[in-house]
């Protein structure tokens, strides 16, 4: 069996899980760099909220910045290809500007892949998936899916890569999966750890527990929208992160936040145009309303998440266009911080 | 454009599909507030392990029983509550064990299910028991009667369409009748098996360990008994899954890749033959289309009616991107109903607050079991 020693050097993780990093010393402006500078990033949040946005706009500030990133899917949905208009790209790690890299993470595939850096013959690998004995077992194991999904993950972040003439990248991030069931994904390799209690799977499922609970090295970034349930999920997924997997979440990104385009008395001064005329004044009086609205409330929605989370909160502003293509993605990467 | 109402006419389940964060939840509890408010007992269920439903419907929380709505709420709101609403969030660990414990021949198998570790695991966390018990606690409620429609909030799987092949996968997965033969402890299988199967079983041991794969053996033959009465009961489900008296909307948002899903989720209902019944654009920015054509001269008049050319040049630019959005939303929305082959295009707006209570909720109604008229003359009206 091969030996699947971590290349990146570990410091200060601990195995119980807990957080290693006490919450007060994540400086609360702390710079861009902070996160940039890691080996792994992982993009995490609930559905619709723009995590592909973010992890996409996060690759390339990293890009732009020298860094040779790659932007890793794990949903089969290749959005983040998509939002370059590229082809998709499947499992293979195509690049789609200078320094940055996608690649979409399919369980089947890092499955074979696993599998044959453990067996180390081809022709025996093969002959294992025809078998559907083999099949059912690694369909029936669960969790088995995740974890090979994740030691993708893993692998990709080794400067000595364990696949032939595999790059090497200075930054990996994760567009993880919606997390509609709580923090499942990122959790697997400690729930598989207990379940596999012996064997190489064992102690490759620790292996990948602490990449994931090593702040040194990796960072977690939740997206969030500014609304109420998204606001009190992110809080929620926060600390399930936390206690539950013992990572430190190092942002919070509140996406599509609306500008405040009118101030309070110029809506008042609206509202009258808005009660009154008619046709595209009124039209055009109500969208101001509305727009002024959405801003105000969603301000409080910020200051709400801001009181509940302890990770520091960083705003991405609502972008009005009708669809985000990668000269959005470029704009948000600068008005990352 | 029929309304809601008519779409859910005499039906008894209504199912409501789509990917996440286009507003399932919200629907879901808007629809059974809507149905209970016209005279019947509505039960809504909803898989998020979020407190989602039970905030909205000021219910401190949902466990896996229903829990009636208090009809004071709705009246404070100025809705009459003629029929009854309850809710439910899915315990799906909890349904699971039940289903254990009614499903086993005796005790001991019962016993020995419910501890093994690789049950433990497939029944809190595997992908997809989530959905199936969904399923199970949609049949079981159905079965007893009690509610005249159950609504379900289905969980925000990537892939909205898990739930409609988890009753199979499940009970493929626990069919394995050849599979258990080989894992008997007697060592069987290098007796009668070929080559492959030893090697393949030896590889796959080598790779997870003796541990995992002794308790997947183990839950083989504990699960042995039950086999026959699982597949029984997932033809049940998938019958009633497929009855005229069940309706499946697909709520989508009107961005593109929304749409695109909920194009692809369509397409897989007609295939698994699901009756259709409509779809739920949430977040639509109404258009005035009719306003085009005046709105040349608008930033000029806006600042003189305001008195303010810098406020009324402000005002129309927002206003252009907002239109720019609602020509999106509207593009999208022709394509969808292209692509659906349906009228059936409920549009919700894209409301200045957004919904978390009864009170959301009634404004939502308002549009959803709007008819087709009186939804033209609120969208002109909105802007």
């Amino acid at each position: 069996m091969a030996s699947c020693g971590l290349e990146i050097p570990l410091r200060g993780y601990s195995y119980g899980g807990r957080l290693f990093l006490p919450a007060l010393e994540i400086a609360r402006n702390c710079p861009i760099t902070d996160l940039l500078d890691k080996r792994l990033v992982i993009v995490t949040g609930k559905g619709g909220v723009g995590k592909t946005t973010v992890a996409v706009a996060l690759g390339l500030r990293a890009a732009a910045e020298g860094k040779r990133t790659i932007v890793c899917e794990v949903s089969s949905q290749e959005n983040a290809s998509r939002m370059f208009d590229h082809a998709e790209v499947g499992f293979h790690e195509v690049e789609m500007e200078e320094n940055l890299w996608s690649i979409s993470i399919d369980p089947d595939e890092s499955m074979r892949e696993y599998v044959l850096l453990q067996l180390k013959v081809r022709a025996m690998r093969d002959m294992l998936f025809r078998s559907r004995i083999f099949n059912y077992l690694a369909a029936a194991t669960p969790g088995l899916k995740e974890l090979v999904t994740i030691g993708k993950i893993w692998e990709l972040a080794q400067l000595d890569r364990k696949v032939k003439k595999g790059r090497k990248y200075d930054l990996v991030i994760v567009d993880a999966p919606a997390t509609g069931h709580g923090v499942g994904f990122l959790q697997t390799p400690r729930t598989f750890a207990s379940i596999a209690r012996v064997g190489p799977i064992h102690s490759q499922a620790l292996q990948l527990e602490r990449l994931i609970t090593d702040h040194a090295h990796t960072g977690t970034a939740i997206v969030a929208l500014p609304e109420e349930m998204p606001v009190n999920e992110s809080a929620a997924l926060e600390q399930d992160l936390r206690d539950e997997v013992g990572v430190a979440v190092d942002r919070i990104y509140l996406n599509g936040l609306y500008p405040e385009r009118f101030s309070k008395a110029e809506a008042e001064r609206l509202s009258g145009l808005a009660d009154n005329e008619e046709g595209a004044v009124r039209a055009a009086a109500r969208a101001a309303l509305s727009e002024h609205n959405r801003a105000r409330s969603q301000r409080a929605q910020l200051a709400r998440l801001r009181r509940r989370v302890e990770a520091p909160v960083k705003t991405l502003p609502f972008l009005f266009e009708p669809e985000l293509g990668p000269e959005a993605a470029r704009r948000l990467s600068r008005r990352l911080t | 454009m029929p309304a809601l109402g008519d779409v859910l006419d005499g039906k008894e389940i209504c199912i409501c599909a789509g990917s996440g964060g286009v507003g399932k939840t919200t629907t879901s509890a808007a629809i059974a507030s809507g149905m209970a408010a016209q005279g019947l007992r509505v039960c809504v269920l909803t898989i998020d392990p979020a407190k989602r439903l039970a905030d909205s419907l000021g219910l401190k929380e949902l466990g896996n029983e229903a829990r009636q709505v208090d009809p004071a709420l709705f009246e404070k709101q100025g809705v009459e509550m003629k029929g009854e609403l309850w809710a439910m969030m899915l315990d799906a660990k909890a349904t699971f064990d039940e289903l254990i414990a009614r499903q086993a021949p005796d005790e001991e198998s019962r016993d020995r299910v419910l501890n093994n570790r690789i049950y433990q695991q497939i029944s809190s966390a595997l992908a997809g028991s989530q959905e199936y018990m969904a399923m199970e606690k949609l049949f079981e409620l159905h079965t007893e009667g009690r509610f005249d429609l159950l609504v379900l909030d289905t969980p925000p799987t990537r892939n909205a369409l898990d739930f409609l092949d988890a009753p199979k996968r499940l009970t493929q997965f626990i069919e394995g009748k050849s599979l258990r033969v080989f894992m008997k402890p007697t060592g069987l299988a290098a007796k009668v098996t070929g080559r492959g199967v030893s090697v393949a079983l030896s590889v796959f041991k080598r790779i997870v360990g003796f541990d995992l794969l002794a308790d997947l053996a183990e839950f083989f033959n504990a699960f042995s008994g039950m086999v026959d009465g699982f597949q029984a009961r997932a033809k049940r489900v998938n019958k009633l899954l497929a009855d005229p008296g069940t309706c499946f909307l697909v709520v989508c948002g009107p961005q593109g890749e929304p749409v695109d899903e909920a194009v692809y989720f369509h397409r897989k209902l007609v295939e698994a033959k699901l009756p259709f019944g409509g779809v739920v654009v949430n977040k639509v920015h109404y258009p005035a289309d009719q306003l085009r054509g005046e709105s040349k001269d608008l930033p000029t008049t806006l600042a003189e009616k305001l008195g303010d050319e810098d406020l009324g040049q402000r005002v129309a630019a927002n206003f252009s991107d907002y239109q720019a959005l609602a020509e999106r939303d509207a593009r999208n929305i022709e394509r969808l109903a292209k692509e659906l082959r349906t009228s059936s295009v409920i549009r919700v707006p894209y409301l200045d607050e957004d919904v978390h209570d009864l009170a959301g909720l009634a404004e939502i109604n308002r549009y959803l079991f709007a008819t087709g008229e009186e939804r033209v003359a609120m969208a002109a009206g909105r802007a």
